[in-house]
């Protein structure tokens, strides 16, 4: 029998299981509609609120560029955000307005671009009290990329907030921070929409985070 | 899953996972940061959060890949291929189960063909195969699928390089910091330790994390055989003495 205190605590716990990445085809099994393949009762998908839903209704677009400055056509994104009033809304339910849970995709037929239409979040309190700028989680999967890239995407009109955002300003190259911020444009029929690229590699490279 | 502010999760070892940057494996080249990933010192609700699935519906089919294509299709034959249950257990590294979260799967048919638009590799669709599962673990992290084996295929990686069979498996856990993709292997396929993409670990015990094991007990004689793989999700821990 083993000595009590003689195992290494690394023994006393099991390992995750390893990451592989989700592949070119990752939309069969988690965007059937991108696959060309018949939606089921229901799917998880890029409308996170109508229009019933509290606070103001955005759209979110954007592309995901590798190390040569090429589209990748085969993203697939997963976001997570609080509702308008700061509260992340854990139950997924599709007869709600609103949930905190959305999917997106680019393909190469919708020119490499994601959108997500969602309302914008509110403000989220840190695990220190301290209040954390609205942003919106996104995990980034794709062939070649072997674990998911976690990033935050902020609001660039939200100069003041983003300022004091602790999780921002974890950031400590203040260029890097900027990689974080959507742009504010106009979209279609007057309707607000926010601009976030993802730049996988090199130049402009988005922060990605370990948590 | 109720939201627990006193929760955190053990860190994830990124030397058991694959890094970024694998250029055996080619499109990772291009496609991975080059910059250190920025850690979050104190995870916040925005990590320790996750979306809950309860209230999803699903179809009576949902995790049954013999009978789910051919539904919306018009189809009534069953599958070619080797039919089996693919089922495990979805523990946390402590090896507490983790119940009522999503499993999500998808995988080629029996000849190694994903139905898939951007799938131009010759082996044929199977008209009563479409290759997509997805359930909900039960109250103790118990996950189950039926399907057929999938087949090997090849890829434009090297000159001559094929994937193993394998099947995509997606879980998400009581959080987004719980968030896996990975692939179940075959136990024993000779292919596993010559792909690029499985070459990116440089563990081989982090590698039999990903090996479904072959099953007898839990086969259906003279019907189907069966495949066992638990997943392991990140340690659930409260969080003790802090903000004082």
């Amino acid at each position: 029998m083993k000595q009590p205190n003689s195992t290494p605590t690394t023994d006393l716990m099991l390992r995750e299981t390893a990451s592989q990445t989700a592949g070119p085809y990752v939309h069969i099994g988690l965007a059937l509609s991108i696959a060309g393949l018949p939606p089921r009762k229901e799917e998880i998908w890029n409308r996170m609120a109508t229009s019933e839903a509290d606070g103001q209704l955005i759209e979110v677009v954007g592309t995901v560029i590798d190390g040569n400055g090429d589209l990748v056509r085969d993203t697939f994104i997963e976001a997570w955000q609080a509702d308008a009033n700061g509260e992340y809304q854990c139950d997924y339910d599709l007869e709600r307005p609103f949930n905190s849970f959305g999917r997106t995709a680019t393909t190469v037929e919708s020119g490499g671009e994601w959108s997500l239409t969602t309302v914008k979040p509110g403000i989220v309190k840190a695990a220190n009290g301290k209040p954390m700028a609205p942003h919106i989680n996104l995990a980034v999967f794709a062939r070649g990329i072997n674990m998911q890239l976690n990033t935050r995407m902020y609001f660039e009109d939200e100069a003041e907030v983003n300022v004091a955002c602790p999780i921002f300003n974890a950031v400590e190259s203040e260029a890097r921070r900027r990689t974080l911020l959507a742009r504010r444009e106009e979209g279609e029929g007057g309707k607000v929409r926010y601009r976030f690229d993802i730049r996988l590699r090199g130049e402009g490279e988005t922060v990605f985070f370990d948590f | 899953m109720p939201l627990n502010k006193g929760k955190r999760f053990v860190e994830r070892d990124r030397t058991w996972h694959p890094v970024a940057y694998t250029p055996g494996y080619k499109t990772a080249v291009a496609r991975s940061p080059s910059q250190a990933l920025v850690s979050l010192q104190a995870p916040t609700v925005s990590e320790l959060s996750g979306p809950d699935f309860q209230h999803l519906r699903m179809g009576p089919h949902d995790n049954d890949l013999l009978l789910n294509y051919r539904e919306g299709n018009g189809q009534d034959g069953l599958p070619v291929g080797e039919r089996i249950i693919m089922f495990g257990r979805v523990t946390d590294q402590f090896g507490k189960p983790v119940p009522h979260t999503l499993v999500e799967m998808w995988q080629a048919n029996a000849g190694g063909r994903y139905r898939h638009k951007k799938d131009q590799y010759l082996a044929p669709l199977d008209p009563n195969f479409g290759g997509v599962g997805r359930c909900l673990t039960d109250e103790e992290g118990w996950y189950r699928f039926r399907t057929v084996k999938p087949g090997p295929y090849p890829w434009p990686n090297g000159i001559n390089t094929w994937r193993p069979a394998h099947i995509h498996v997606s879980v998400m856990g009581p959080s987004i910091s719980t968030r896996l993709v990975t692939q179940m292997y075959f136990e024993g396929d000779p292919l596993i330790p010559i792909c690029p993409i499985v070459r990116t670990l440089n563990d081989p015990e982090a590698v039999q994390t990903m090996v479904g094991r072959l099953d007898m007990a839990h086969s259906r004689p003279m019907d189907c055989l069966a495949y066992r793989f638990d997943i392991v999700t990140r340690g659930e821990l409260q969080t003790y003495f802090e903000n004082v």
